[in-house]
């Protein structure tokens, strides 16, 4: 019993490292570079497209790997 | 419509709200209930990041470096994701150990070192003061942009006024006694500041709300939506070339290092570790921050590069600063109430900054500057009194204003020459400095102060060198010379291109020097010596703040130590008597007569954190004090549980050790008891053959004598007499022996009935050579006696004293030659006693027997060989009686020259003299 919430608060914060390797992985070069080229989708440039969902999405994941589980984990 | 009087009016209305809701907090957070126990109001107060700088700044920066100005905010989403172990542990450690600001925490970690807290305070202050002048520049600005509705215009150089007819100053002014107000009401040992944090979080609202409806009504009400602006946008080449990566701030090693710049402010910017950790209410409110924080950052950038396009797209023609887009716009649109809450949100953005900022630095400036300057100039006038609350109110006072005046002054002499962005970015580089030393500080416990003190006066240096002098030197405080140049004209030190490294705009190039040298010296230096037992401790109590128990409910804080604590404490470490006997003593040294009176001031737990040192090591000791000193959370208790078994263990090793010392002394004590009672063992063989054979020998002799006369009635009358006298003779010395031991057995069993007068030595003297006369005459001895004209009398009994004469008389008449012998008797008056000597020219006391004749039984010479000439209790009675009347009994003697036997006994004398009349 006392185990288990020991492994699910290491394994929190490492998903969140995670994250955080794959966020200085997403808005970095050389992937930003593939994105700043000026086009535009949706009529929206891409590379703001791609950042901002990028970082919408970073933070689903992170709000998904903090919130699940017990609250107070 | 949207008269000067107005916006003044909203201005107060907006401040007024402001202090209703920090009054409310404050309420709530005396009754207990508090108002910001809640992780969403913790993650909005976190927004505080967001300045005037991501309200205007924001836009300005991309409207001439696209998508550039996002890293600013990218970095804290990063690291968000790693608060899970940074900020969390920092909040554990901070709780824990009462940290108040970050100055605190850096002297903390290195074993509480004053240097440290000092330079992490300087180093702070020089750092974000630009940051706050960027905060004036920007209310400055939009007051006077929005003054001018409906027209749109840029306010005139600030620096070619007066500053007395700058409104700049007086916004300064106004923000130092809002600062004061909001901040140091009164004084909170913790300082946290609820209502002050609910005010924040409702500011960071506000900022949002407005930023947000401006970016709409640009978007939506300006333009048909985000598609129909981009593609407007997109027409224009040079527009088209901020949707993409590029430009000057566009750089993907720009992107980077800002990225990292920002990351290392949203933790150690003064004001972000004000809010995301002093005043944290529950750990637990973290979880959520994680997201919602970057949620936020994320809300109010949607909208920047829209209301940058939509800004350059409408004044195509220049004059306006992009830095004013947000408001500029709504007045260009003719929409007084939107250019109004814009306004109100650049001034919630600048003013939330300012408040919290100044508050993080005076708190800083107090205790980790002004106060240990002050406690080592003037510590024992300020030990003196009891309430020191009132000093701190008034340096946190002053440090407010001294640190708005700086802002402004910066602002008045250089703030016009650099755009918001870049003077954001200095103060970013400055605090990024503590990186190293905070970052290894939590998770490398072999970081030590001499690397933290290096590292970061390395780090500073560089920033002063390649970001802020080059600043002074673009303002035209310096001569230009010194960037294309170099200090000295060598140009190896060009600050922007320093050891000749080129190719990278200033921010990265100072990033990348001051943490090469930072790093670098940071690990070496710790690296060459380990550190000292306190680091250590500290280091694992930083390190190691998982491991322990988080505080629980420990949200109960105590302002000051009491000196009842402060002593029990010391008592169950020293144990009470040493802590009386310290602490009387450390009275004394101050001045003051009890203990008891001791104030409980910073001198006086120092000295109690010095004297537990000694006991249970100094990173303990400290601990110990900060638990009596302000609050007790429940891990210092474990910590005092841990080391009361400690010390419980000490004390039974010190018992032990004790226990085995007594132990000893017993052992050695046993061992004389048992030589002593060896040797009286032998005494009381010796006594016992002694006293048969001197009952022997008179008795054989009485017998010897009774037979003859038995057998032998025929005897003449003459031998008859004889026989007869010889009988009562011998039997007389045996009466006489019986008595002497019944006599000792009497004197030394403390039964002896003395009956003590004062008499005069003289008359007994005479008394017992008169009885003694026959005797010398039949010796044919010379006797010779002296004695002064005037004695004092003495008090003793005057039989026993006669008793001690006659046996002194009768030994030397014993020893002496018969016809040579000489016995001279002298009583001399020494000051306070009457001495007699009793000398006789007799055969002398070897060395060895002059202190056994003493002895029962004792006798010069060998007793089995010779014929004892006495019973051997004489001297000892002797010397009984002497002592007991307070003198002394002994013998000077060498071998063939004679012996002397002296006794003295106390005279009464002086008080004879004082009763003469």
């Amino acid at each position: 019993m006392k185990l288990r919430p020991a492994t699910q608060h290491g394994l929190k914060g490492q998903r969140l490292a995670a994250l955080f390797l794959l966020g200085a992985l997403l808005f970095n070069y050389p992937l930003l570079q593939l994105f700043a080229r000026g086009d535009m989708v949706f009529g929206v440039p891409l590379i703001y497209c791609y950042v901002f969902s990028a970082w919408a999405a970073l933070i689903g994941l992170m709000a998904l790997v903090v919130e699940r589980g017990d609250s107070n984990g | 419509m949207l008269t000067g009087g107005l916006i003044v009016v909203a201005s107060f209305i907006y401040v007024g709200l402001l202090f209703a809701i920090a009054a409310y907090g404050d309420k709530r957070a005396d009754a207990g209930r508090s108002l910001i126990a809640n992780p969403c109001i913790y993650a909005l107060s976190l927004a505080v990041y967001c300045t005037s700088w991501t309200f205007y700044g924001s836009v300005g920066r991309a409207a001439t470096g696209g998508m550039g100005f996002l890293s600013i905010y990218i970095g804290p989403t990063l690291m968000a994701a790693l608060w899970w172990y940074l900020l969390r542990k920092m909040i554990r450690i901070s709780k824990a150990n009462r940290i108040t600001s970050i100055a605190d925490f850096v002297a903390s970690r290195y074993g509480k070192s004053q240097i440290l807290g000092g330079l992490v305070t300087i180093i702070a202050v020089v750092g974000v003061i630009p940051y706050i002048a960027l905060q004036l520049k920007a209310i400055s600005t939009s007051f006077s942009i929005i003054l001018n509705y409906p027209g749109v215009a840029m306010p005139e150089r600030i620096g070619s006024r007066f500053f007395l007819d700058d409104n700049t100053f007086y916004i300064a002014m106004l923000l130092a006694v809002f600062t004061i107000l909001f901040g140091t009401r009164h004084l909170d040992a913790t300082e946290r500041h609820e209502g002050l944090v609910a005010a924040i979080a409702f500011e960071s609202l506000v900022k949002l709300v407005a930023f947000v409806a401006v970016g709409l009504f640009v978007t939506y009400g300006m333009y048909d939506g985000f598609g129909d602006l981009f593609r407007r946008a997109a027409e224009n080449p040079q527009l088209h070339a901020l949707m993409a990566l590029g430009g000057e701030s566009g750089s993907y090693t720009a992107w980077a290092s800002l990225t990292v710049l920002s990351m290392f402010a949203v933790m150690f910017l003064p004001r972000q570790f004000q809010v995301a950790v002093v005043e944290n209410v529950d750990e637990r409110h973290l979880n959520k921050a994680i997201w919602l924080f970057p949620l936020y950052l994320l809300a109010i950038n949607v909208f920047v590069l829209p209301i940058a396009l939509g800004g350059l797209l409408h004044f195509s023609s220049g004059g306006v600063d992009a830095d004013t887009f947000v408001l500029t716009l709504p007045i260009a649109q003719a929409q007084p109430w939107i250019a109004l809450l814009a306004f109100v949100g650049g001034l919630s953005a600048a003013t939330g900054m300012v408040i919290v900022e100044t508050i993080a630095l005076s708190t800083m400036l107090c205790n980790d500057l002004v106060m240990p300057l002050l406690l080592r100039a003037a510590g024992a006038r300020l030990a003196a009194s009891r309430d020191l609350s009132q000093l701190l109110l008034g340096i946190r006072r002053g440090a407010i204003v001294g640190i708005l005046m700086l802002g402004y002054l910066y602002f008045y002499l250089a703030g016009e020459s650099y755009a918001l962005v870049s003077i954001g970015l200095i103060s970013f580089s400055a605090v990024a400095q503590f990186a190293p030393a905070i970052i290894g500080g939590l998770f490398w416990k072999g970081g030590n102060r001499r690397g933290a003190i290096c590292g970061l006066s390395a780090g500073f240096v560089i920033w002063i060198y390649t970001l802020l002098l080059p600043a002074f030197a673009q303002s035209g405080w310096l001569p230009i010379t010194f960037l294309s140049q170099g200090i000295f004209g060598i140009d190896l030190l060009k600050p922007q291109q320093l050891f000749g490294l080129n190719g990278l705009d200033e921010i990265s190039h100072c990033l990348f020097w001051s943490m090469f040298f930072n790093v670098g010296l940071y690990v070496a230096i710790s690296l060459l010596r380990a550190p000292d037992a306190a680091e250590r401790s500290q280091a694992s109590l930083f390190v190691d703040a998982h491991r322990q128990t988080p505080a629980a409910g420990s949200r109960f804080w105590r302002g000051s130590a009491s000196m009842d604590e402060l002593s029990t404490l010391l008592g169950r470490f020293l144990g009470p008597e040493r802590a009386r006997d310290a602490l009387a003593d450390y009275a004394r040294q101050r001045g003051i007569r009890a203990p008891d009176a001791l104030p409980a001031d910073p001198l006086t737990v120092h000295h109690a954190e010095s004297l537990l040192a000694g006991a249970i090591g100094s990173a303990s000791a400290r601990v110990m004090i900060a638990s009596v000193v302000e609050e007790e959370p429940l891990d210092i208790g474990e910590v005092i549980h841990i080391i009361d078994e400690a010390s419980q263990v000490l004390a039974y090793s010190r018992q032990l050790e004790q226990k085995s010392q007594e132990l000893q002394a017993a052992t050695n004590e046993l061992r004389g008891a048992n030589l002593r009672l060896q040797e009286l063992d032998q005494l009381k063989d010796d006594f016992i053959s002694t006293v048969t054979h001197e009952l022997r020998t008179p008795l054989t002799s009485i017998r010897a004598f009774s037979e003859i006369l038995l057998d032998n009635p025929a005897l003449p009358q003459e031998q008859r007499d004889n026989f007869l006298s010889i009988i009562i003779r011998e039997s007389e010395r045996l009466t006489r022996l019986i008595n002497q031991v019944l006599d000792l057995a009497k004197l030394e069993s403390g039964n002896t009935v003395w009956q003590a007068n004062a008499f005069d030595l003289r008359e007994a003297l005479e008394e017992s050579l008169n009885a003694m006369s026959q005797v010398f005459q039949d010796n044919r001895l010379r006797v010779e006696s002296h004695w002064p004209e005037d004695v004092a009398p003495i008090v003793a009994d005057r039989d026993r004293v006669m008793q001690v004469l006659l046996n002194l008389l009768s030994n030397a008449a014993k020893f002496c030659t018969p016809g040579t012998g000489h016995v001279r008797v002298m009583l001399v008056h020494t000051p306070e006693a009457l001495r007699v000597d009793v000398a006789d020219n007799g055969p002398g006391i070897c060395e060895q027997d002059q202190a056994r004749i003493f002895d029962k039984f004792r006798q010069a010479g060998d007793t089995l060989t010779q014929k004892p000439t006495g019973s051997g209790l004489g001297l000892a009675i002797s010397r009984q009686i002497i002592e007991h009347f307070g003198g002394r009994l002994w013998v000077v003697s060498e071998p063939g020259a004679g012996a002397t036997f002296s006794f003295t006994l106390p005279c009464l004398g002086v008080l004879d003299d004082a009763q003469k009349p």
